[in-house]
């Protein structure tokens, strides 16, 4: 197998996650589109790792995995608090910081 | 000829080669739906079609570890977390027509460019370039490395992953 067809793979994945989080607006959505984006750069990882023939991307790959799941529960965390507050998880409502 | 023979006769790279367009097709269409799909259950639905995908790819290049890890975590941690997350911010069940921006051209301008550039540099930079034909690693492999080379990366991540499971408790906690 060519090395090339992870990686095409791999840079489609990662452009469609990059649309839905500047497409989207629903706050659960825009984590969504990180996790394509996190397994876009998985695929990568372990791609070079096999061609490369050391274990190293591999673990980077389960380090990757590892930091994600912690995202995704504060990220949730942070969402399912912005629901209680506001009644809605509307990213363009959230501008209370914008100058 | 034997069983085993006929087995050892087949050129397995063109298996390797169909399964890998197939999975790799049906990726990139799920993808495609989570991120424009108007129903948030149905993008989580679709964001599994996808990472099962990745663990099939995985397999395909001989990670035995990392696609059972992506199944366990993703599959089944993870997807669970945003079903919850989704049930918990009360998405109304059936399509709703404010999950996208309003003006969505910004977005489709940035992640074209983006494919464009980045598939062209991939595909002029590594043009022919084969992947070993026996690249499988064990799992014992894997864990050697985590836990003579990358020993404190790893316990670093551990605390990483306890500090996020006491922070997610006190941020959405009710008081």
């Amino acid at each position: 197998m060519l090395l090339n067809q992870f990686l095409v793979l791999a840079a489609i994945l990662f452009s469609i996650g990059v649309y839905g989080v500047l497409a989207r607006r629903n706050a659960v959505l825009v984590l969504m589109s990180i996790e394509l984006i996190l397994n876009a750069v998985n695929i990568n990882l372990v791609a070079f790792s096999a061609m490369t023939g050391n274990i190293a991307g591999e673990v980077f790959a389960l380090f990757v995995i590892a930091v994600a799941a912690a995202e995704v529960g504060i990220g949730l965390a942070i969402v399912l608090l912005m629901y209680r507050n506001r009644h809605n998880i509307d990213l363009n409502e959230a501008d209370l910081m914008r100058g | 000829m034997s069983a085993a023979a006929v087995l050892a006769d087949i050129d397995w790279h063109v298996e390797q080669q169909v399964f890998f367009y197939l999975i790799a097709t049906t990726q990139v269409v799920a993808a495609w739906r989570v991120v424009t799909t108007k129903n948030i259950v149905h993008a989580a639905l679709y964001l599994v079609v996808v990472l099962a995908g990745v663990a099939a790819q995985f397999i395909l290049l001989g990670a035995e570890f990392i696609a059972s890890t992506q199944v366990l975590v993703y599959i089944g941690a993870v997807i669970v977390l945003f079903l919850f997350g989704i049930m918990l911010t009360q998405a109304r069940i059936g399509a709703e027509n404010d999950l996208d921006q309003p003006n969505r051209l910004p977005a489709v301008l940035t992640a074209g460019l983006l494919a464009i550039l980045t598939v062209s540099t991939v595909i002029r930079t590594f043009e022919d370039v084969e992947l070993p034909d026996n690249s499988r690693t064990t799992t014992a492999s894997v864990s050697d490395s985590i836990f003579s080379d990358y020993i404190i990366a790893f316990e670093a991540v551990s605390v990483l992953l306890l500090a996020a499971l006491i922070g997610a408790i006190v941020v959405a906690r009710k008081d």
